[in-house]
This record gives C-alpha cells, structure tokens and sequence, in this order.
C-alpha cells in the first residue's frame, strides 16, 4: 500500500524527521488560509500517487494567498494526469541550499534492506548511479543486525560535513520507519539542507507492506481515505483480488499467475482483457457470482472469460457455483468457461446439462482465449 | 534420487491438526509420502488418522527422524515454525503459508543463511517428485513420473503446463514451486543448480512472471552454468505498471521486472521462451526430440 506524501510526513513527524511546516487543504479557500497561517507564501502541492508532480504542474510556488487559492481551485477541479484529486498540502516556503536524496527498501534479489545517499536531489536515482556513481552511497543492512552509526557514517560520505550528522539522524529515523511502520519503502526525493544550516525531508514516499496491515492498524485506517476505483472497492470487500484494466473481455481465473497468463493469451488472440481478477481457492458460488457482479459492471466488457484449474478447487463446485450465480446475476454476454483439473468431466458435465444460454463451454485453455476474443471484437465490429 | 523430495523423505507437518494441514497431509499420505509426524503445540499425544502430534518440531524429529518441514501455520506463526524447523537441522522446509510480513520473512531469510536446511516458499505449492513423493498441496494426479524437471514462482500456472506437458506424454522428474513471495527460500538459481546435477532429469522447465529480477539471474547462470537445456515462460506481458497482480511480488515497478525484459534476457541466454502454456510444451517436445536424436 502507497502512501499519500502527507501521510508519510505524518509518519516522518512521528519518528522524529523534521519535515516542512504543512496544512492539508481540500477547498482552494483553505488553501489560502493555510497559506496566511505560513507567512503569505506556500509551495501547494498535488496529493496523488504518481511520479513526475514538479515538471507536470503538480507543485506550485504562491508567492500569494491568491496564488495559492488559484493552483488549489485548479489542481482540485482538473486532477492530474488523469487521476482525481481531493486534497494539496500547503507548505512553507524554505530557503534550500542543496539537495540530496536518501531512500531504504527491502531489497528483494538479497532479502536485505538496501539503503542508499546521494548528493544530488530531485533525481533520477537508477540515472545517476550511471553516470555520476561517485554521487551516490548504497549499503545492504541485514535485517537481523539493524541498521548502526558506522553504517550511518558510510552512507554520507559523499555529502558535505556540515549535513552529515543532521543526515545520520534522518536515516536512523527512516530506518525506524521502515521496522516499525512494516514499510517496504522510504524514498526521501529531495531532502535538503537549508540556508540555516537544517536538514528537512521535503517530501516522503511510502510504501508499506499488504500482509503486515493486520499489526498496523493506523495505517489500515489510511486506506479508507483512499479514492480507489469503485469496482475494486467492492472487489475487496469479498476477498477478490481485482485490478480493472483497458480491454474487453472479463477475465476470472483461479490463481495469480494463471490469470496472469490468461490475460497474455487473451491478447494473443487478439482481444484485450477488462480485468485482473482471482476468485482464489475454493471458489464458490458466492465469489463467482461476486466476481461476475463485479466484471459485468465494467461497461467495457463484452465478454467473459472463466479459467479455472482445479487443483484443490473442485470443478464441479465451480460449474454449480457458476450456474447458481447466473441465477442472481443475468449477464447480457456470453461466457466462455474452461474447466480442467480435480473433478473436470464431472463439471463440463453439469454445464453441458444446464445448456445456459449464455454459457460457452471451451475444451483447452487457448481454445477458451480465443472464443472470448472472438465474441468481445466480434461485437465491436 | 529426484531432487529435494524422493521416497525416503520423511516429513513432519507443522499445523497438522488445523483444517488445511489435515486435508492436505492427509492427501500426501495417500499418494505415498512418508507423513510421520504432526506439531501443534499443546496437542502432544493426540494423533491425526493415526499420525503422531508432538508439541515441538525436535520431540517430532527425535521420536521418527523426520528430515522434512511441512508449514501450514497462519502468516503470523509461520516464520516461528520455519525458525523451529532450521533449529532442527531439517534437510529441507517447505512453507505453504500465503500473507507472511515481508519483514518477518526477510529476518528468518537471514537467519537461515550458512545454516543447513533449505527453505521452498512461502506462499508456495510445494514440491512433488511424481510417484515418489509429495510435500504440498500439488495435485498428485495432473503430474507422470518422468525426466523434465519443473520450476515455477507460481501455483495453478505450474499446474496448467504440468498438464499440457503430461497430455503429451512428458513426464516430470521433480516439480519446484518457489512460491510468489519477494522473498523467499529456494529461488531458480538454486533450482537449476539441483537440476543441472541430477542424472534423473534432461530439461528444465522455469515459469517465471514480472516482478523482481530472479529470471533475469536465473538467465545468467544459464548461460554460464546449464549443460542442460531450459524452456521457459513468464507470465504478465499485459501487466500495467504499478499495479500488483495478485502475488505479493508480481509487480512492474517502473521500467523494472517487465515481462519483456525477462524473456529478452532469457532469449539472450539461448532459453526459448513460449509465449502460452500450449508454446511451452510445444517447445519441449521438440527440444527432447532434438537432445533424443543428436
């Protein structure tokens, strides 16, 4: 789960890295009262979980309380990038002398934390440790150890003296971040030393770890502030594991990497998919009509394709789930279903029994591709 | 003897007594497997059809000399048993569990090094070496014994080209399912390794998808490494970036762990790489047919 970069300052706040002055505002008129709180100049930054803000229009500098309320009212009704915007944090204005950047992440190819310093900011970080790696510090901590003031000592070589303690502090507190707060990421970009003298943490990724949110409940609480899409909100609240995507066929299949490989052959056979989506095991017919609920609400779905593999899911479970589904859910395209593994025959069988107008049994898993493709382009055209 | 598990293995089921532990070690017994022993911790004493239940993986190890860790505790235990199991000095330790904290996973990672045991998962389906023996929840009847070798870092995905393969007659000698975990034990490195060694195996499948960059190693051990040869499949090239794809660790982060970039550097690597389940299979029956007749 991504952090919102005022959330991640809150949790920054928390753990002792001094971050900026900020206010959240929601209405361009809160923007300009937040802006008269800080001195009558703010930096008004977008609250969106993309890359790229500073050079897309994303950060404003109000020199004003009018500026401020003009970037706001603007941010607030256009969005960016194509993603809704409900909220800009308001900042004060500060006086930087340099910039760096400081990030830890679990490094998934050791299974180590990897933390890296940089004196540069606002950077590419995968650019500059090819072309200017004498800039740029990375140290693997092994998560049994910790993180120590030697390791801290290291990772600020390569930045100037009067930083380097006030940095150290800073990395020790994301470290503690990323143990404490179960986060996978703590990306600093940039962090910048002041014309004072002061270090500040101008702005924070977080990304923190799904399978550690039962221990982290403040942060479970975040996700309820979260603008998700309507169709994967009620996704998860079954348990489905569901991602909308661009094409036309409807995609529900048993396992993450089937349904990833049903999606690729969808598109060899030349249709798009509308949809990740992964009834899991079991699949009853409670998740199935779930799931069918959920894909056929997709407007752009002109077809569904079911690919199960039974392994410890029982296919004839899934075609008497599928049929009862099909009682409470009337879908007006048809549906390819592809049944193999425990119990295969048995569930073909049943399917071929019912002779459900709307339901297209298919022998392989290719076969079954094919079919959904033809039936979703075939409608376009 | 196949790699990892082979008729001698003797296993101990941590979470025997809970619901998927029983079913699921209930069902490797009844394909062969040696299931010798239960660990629930309190329930020492009582038995599952006639499997022993002791309170710690050592008093189980001890009384049947299991070699073997079977982990079917909930995410927030899991990483104690495997911790248990290492402590046991057990060959191999395969952990089932889904939704272990990463964190967790990365400190027992780290402890696990120089020790002796070998780690498969978590969030994985086991292993199966086909008429010999299964560890996990692998249905025993999609595989036939045989000599191509099999490793994936997913589930039914492995179990839908086991299948295709099977359908044409081919055979597997040992199937490996590292699980979906960013990280985890037994990775395709170590695999291959296992593979290249074992006189009982002439290919190698590995199924890789997006996310991370253990293909992309695995590539590189190949083509210094391998005398065998390898066919491979990723899964995910319609993926978007950003967004998880089910698996804790199927995720194109930026430019990195696409799809395309794995099966480039597969296909540098001399690896073919099939773009379906059915390509896969193609591919190694033509491959054995080429090995068989050179």
């Amino acid at each position: 789960m991504d952090l919102y970069e005022y959330q991640g300052k809150e949790l920054f706040k928390r753990h002792g890295i001094p971050v900026p002055r900020f206010i959240i505002a929601e209405t361009p008129e809160s923007a300009r009262a937040a802006t008269e709180i800080l001195g009558g100049r703010s930096v008004v930054k977008v609250q969106v979980q993309v890359g790229g803000r500073g050079k897309g229009g994303g950060v404003v500098l109000a020199d004003t309380p009018d500026d401020a309320e003009e970037a706001a009212e603007r941010m607030l009704r256009d969005g960016f990038q194509g993603h809704r915007v409900n909220r800009v944090l308001v900042e004060e204005r500060l006086s930087i002398a340099r910039e760096f950047y400081a990030a830890i992440l679990l490094d998934r190819s050791t299974g180590t934390d990897l933390a890296m310093v940089a004196s540069e900011g606002g950077i590419d970080i995968e650019e500059l440790a090819r072309t200017r790696p004498e800039a740029l510090r990375r140290l693997h901590i092994d998560p049994e150890i910790g993180i120590h003031p030697y390791h801290l000592r290291a990772l600020t070589g390569a930045l100037p003296s009067e930083a380097r303690d006030l940095v150290e502090n800073i990395l020790a507190g994301l470290y503690d971040v990323l143990v404490k707060e179960d986060a996978t990421l703590v990306e600093v970009n940039p962090l910048v030393l002041l014309t004072d003298g002061r270090v500040f943490a101008l702005d924070a990724k977080v990304t923190v770890d799904d399978n550690a949110l039962w221990r982290q409940p403040e942060i479970e609480m975040l996700r309820t502030v979260f603008p998700i899409n309507r169709l994967e909100f009620l996704a998860r609240e079954a348990g489905l594991q569901y991602v909308k995507l661009d094409g036309q066929v409807g995609i529900i299949g048993n396992g993450a990497g089937l349904v990833m490989s049903t999606l690729d052959v969808v598109q060899q056979a030349g249709a798009g998919a509308a949809n990740f989506l992964d009834v899991g095991g079991g699949a009853s017919a409670d998740a199935i009509a779930t799931s069918l609920e959920v894909i056929l609400s997709d407007p752009n779905v002109r077809s569904v394709l079911v690919n199960i593999f039974g392994g410890i899911t029982r296919c004839d479970l899934v075609a008497a789930g599928l049929l009862e589904a099909l009682e409470r859910v009337k879908p007006t395209v048809q549906i390819v279903v592809r049944l193999d593994g425990t119990n295969a025959e048995e569930g073909r069988r049943i399917l071929e029994a019912a002779a459900h107008p709307r339901i297209v049994v298919a022998g392989t898993m290719l076969e079954a591709a094919q079919r959904a493709a033809e039936l979703a382009t075939g409608v376009i055209a | 003897m196949a790699i990892l598990v082979d008729g001698p293995t003797k296993v101990v089921v941590s979470g025997l007594t809970g619901r998927e532990g029983r079913f699921h070690a209930l069902r490797n017994r009844a394909y062969g497997t040696k299931i010798v022993a239960g660990v629930t911790p309190g329930k020492a004493g009582q038995d599952v059809e006639g499997i022993p239940v002791f309170d710690t993986i050592a008093d189980a190890v001890a009384e049947t000399g299991a070699n073997t860790s079977l982990i079917f505790v909930p995410p927030r235990f899991a990483t104690e048993a495997i911790l248990e199991a290492a402590d046991s000095e057990l060959d191999l330790i395969v952990c089932i569990t889904e939704g272990i904290p990463v964190r967790d996973m990365a400190r027992t990672a780290s402890y696990l090094r120089g020790k002796p045991s070998s780690l498969v998962g978590p969030n994985c389906p086991g292993v199966i070496s086909p008429g010999r023996s299964n560890v996990g929840i692998i249905p025993g009847e999609i595989c036939i014994p045989g000599r191509v070798g099999l490793v994936s870092r997913s589930g039914t995905l492995t179990y839908q080209i086991v299948h295709e393969l099977t359908q044409r007659g081919i055979g597997q000698s040992t199937c490996v399912g590292m699980g979906g975990d960013p990280v985890h034990g037994l990775g395709f490195l170590e695999s291959l390794a296992l593979f290249n060694w074992d006189p009982e195996t002439d290919l190698v499948v590995m199924i890789g998808e997006i996310g991370g960059d253990d293909e992309e190693r695995a590539a590189e051990y190949i083509a210094q490494e391998m005398t065998k040869p390898v066919v491979a499949y990723i899964a995910g090239f319609t993926a978007p970036p950003g967004k998880r794809m089910g698996h804790a660790g199927a995720i194109v982060t930026g430019s990195r762990g696409t799809a395309q970039a794995k099966a480039d550097a597969l296909e540098a690597a001399g690896v073919p790489v099939g773009r379906t389940p059915t390509e896969v299979a193609a591919l190694v029956q033509s491959r054995l047919a080429e090995t068989a007749s050179s």
